[in-house]
């Protein structure tokens, strides 16, 4: 499938995107459209121009892995996916409903094109490494990707997998920070710092790229820098706000998980258009 | 007439030594089995496997919930992962990775874990599981075994493979006896009937079948016909097995190297609850943690010999009109 590589077009896209993430998340009363909105560029530089992917044949052997490991900005992911043409747009409506394809946290028995059901923090990581490994087994070109958020990042599992990943030299996989600054309890350095990230994936041996996570062509220099490592799998840290295009949702810790109002959405769509 | 005592207990290998072996053979027949370990390949005997096959064997570190997570990961991929530990790591440890990574997606990977229950003696509690069984058991879709000896450890791991869905084999550390001749049978959710009796069932798994089997022995020497089972799946249990034992034999012991609460006896009598009900007794590792001493020690002090079954069965027989 052809998508656009139009960098006005790819806004475009953008926005529409996060005008979905609203109206799903309003619909629905609950959910999460802070890390929604600040994973929108990483997404849509992924799935327009980097990866390899066809929504008309989700189970093609030689595509790329895509795993949201911080589930719950499943939003986001189902609005990309609707974009590209996974599933139809008017669906995305259902969010969190009864039989919906589009649950709570990404879930494959409700909609079989996920790579993986996600959900409890710190897991992604191990996943995307076992499906590089097996790819590296297979002899197989196709590379793995996976979103992580920033205080997800506190999980042990996740630098278990770090030292997995370069031990292994698994150079297929290239994760993805979605570096917002803010999780559940408040701004992530006040709950538990990171801080000197970089120097934290560097000395487990990754390749760290830096960029500005709503700058498309940013990200997709640093995807094709990841992609030309060689010998250990590659971490973009992707500078981003949460709440990114809605004035009263930027930088603010309430809509981690709080749904906008009727008409906080409504503010946050007129701002949107 | 009670059942003549037809089992000579043979020496065999432990389960544990039994699996790495197994393993090695499906890989030779596979190249999609693969295997992820975490710091104790030369006690769970994966090290069998990575001398064969080192590029489809994964180390892990010392680091359980990521292991499980590879595992995953590689069997989403397309692989056959066995990830083996000490039960009582991999289980407790990994116990969400299992449930959210594995069991919740219905992933095709197979969890090993060795070292069960008490018997693994000095190294005492922290390394012994006692309620592994009851963890597996309480993560939906998973199937669980706990085989009796080698033989039975062997065809069981070669159905877990083919088996496709999640799967946790239980393992033990010391030489178990040999119940089986070479080249028995085995199906997943199939127990195993060993000795026909009328009188009286006892439903065992992993070690204690064979202290089950010589619990029988005693009993028939004073006229008590004994049904001795192998409950090699604790899940999905052979439900019409202990029908028939409630129905046939109005009597039950079950027997096991786990917990009492949230083990094998609490399935089976939950099975006979629901079809026929009938005096049963339990056999198993009280509301305790051990201590370190020998396996045969420990085995004869937390009540899981050959006597303490032969106890329950008296109890039972007694409650039965």
């Amino acid at each position: 499938m052809q998508r656009t590589q139009d960098l006005q077009e790819l806004q475009a896209v953008s926005r529409r995107i996060r005008r979905h993430i609203i109206q799903m998340i309003g619909a629905a009363k609950s959910g999460h459209p802070g890390g929604s909105l600040s994973a929108v560029e990483i997404l849509v530089a992924l799935y327009y121009g980097v990866m390899r992917h066809d929504p008309a044949n989700p189970v093609w052997p030689g595509r790329d892995r895509f795993i949201l490991s911080k589930g719950h900005g499943a939003p986001v992911l189902y609005a990309v996916m609707a974009e590209c043409g996974y599933v139809p747009v008017d669906q995305l409506a259902t969010l969190r409903k009864l039989g919906s394809p589009f649950q709570g946290h990404p879930d494959r028995r409700f909609l079989p094109a996920l790579e993986a059901s996600t959900g409890s923090l710190g897991q992604g990581l191990s996943l995307a490494l076992g499906m590089g490994a097996a790819a590296r087994l297979d002899g197989a070109a196709w590379r793995t990707y996976v979103v992580l958020g920033d205080g997800e990042c506190q999980e042990g599992q996740i630098w278990e997998a770090a030292m997995f990943g370069a031990f292994h030299r698994l150079d297929n996989v290239c994760a993805i920070v979605d570096y917002n600054k803010i999780q559940l309890d408040g701004f992530v350095k006040d709950v538990m710092e990171l801080e000197p990230f970089r120097d934290k994936w560097a000395g487990f041996g990754w390749h760290v790229v830096e960029a500005d996570g709503h700058d498309i062509p940013a990200l997709q220099r640093a995807f094709g820098e990841a992609a030309s490592v060689s010998g250990k799998p590659s971490v973009v840290i992707a500078h981003t706000v949460k709440g990114k295009g809605v004035s009263f949702m930027e930088n603010n810790p309430k809509y981690h998980g709080a749904a906008p109002t009727p008409q906080e959405a409504e503010i946050a769509l007129k701002e949107l258009e | 007439m009670p059942a003549p005592a037809r089992f000579e207990l043979k020496p065999g290998m432990a389960t544990r030594e039994a699996f790495g072996h197994e393993l090695v053979a499906l890989g030779r027949e596979n190249p999609n089995v693969v295997a992820v370990d975490a710091d104790l390949s030369k006690s769970t005997y994966t090290h069998l496997f990575a001398k064969e096959f080192p590029e489809r064997f994964f180390s892990c570190g010392i680091a359980e919930a990521n292991m499980v997570g590879v595992a995953a990961g590689l069997a989403s991929a397309g692989k056959i992962p066995f990830a083996a530990s000490f039960a009582s790591f991999v289980v407790n440890k990994a116990f969400e990775q299992m449930r959210v990574l594995v069991a919740y997606p219905g992933v095709n990977v197979k969890i090993v874990g060795t070292h069960c229950g008490i018997s693994i003696g000095e190294d005492g509690p922290s390394q012994m599981a006692e309620e592994d069984i009851g963890l597996a058991c309480s993560l939906a879709g998973f199937v669980v075994l706990s085989p009796a000896d080698e033989v039975s450890m062997k065809a069981l791991v070669r159905c877990a493979a083919a088996h496709a869905g999640p799967v946790y084999i239980r393992a033990g550390r010391p030489k178990a006896p040999l119940v089986y001749q070479p080249g028995a049978a085995f199906e997943i959710g199939k127990s195993v009937e060993l000795i026909a009796g009328d009188d009286l069932t006892i439903i065992a798994t992993g070690l204690l079948v064979a202290e089950a089997i010589r619990a029988s022995e005693q009993l028939a020497r004073d006229g008590v016909s004994v049904r001795v089972i192998d409950m090699h799946t604790i899940k999905p249990l052979d439900t019409e097995a202990v029908r028939k034992a409630a129905a046939e034999t109005g009597a039950i012991v079950v027997a096991e190297e786990h917990l009492v609460d949230g083990g094998l006896g609490v399935r089976v009598a939950q099975a006979a609850a629901a079809s026929h009900p009938c005096p049963m007794e339990f056999v198993g590792i009280a509301d305790t943690y051990a201590e370190s001493a020998t396996p045969e020690e420990l085995m004869d002090k937390y009540g899981l010999v050959a006597r303490d079954v032969v106890s329950a069965a008296r109890r039972t027989l007694a409650r039965k009109r």
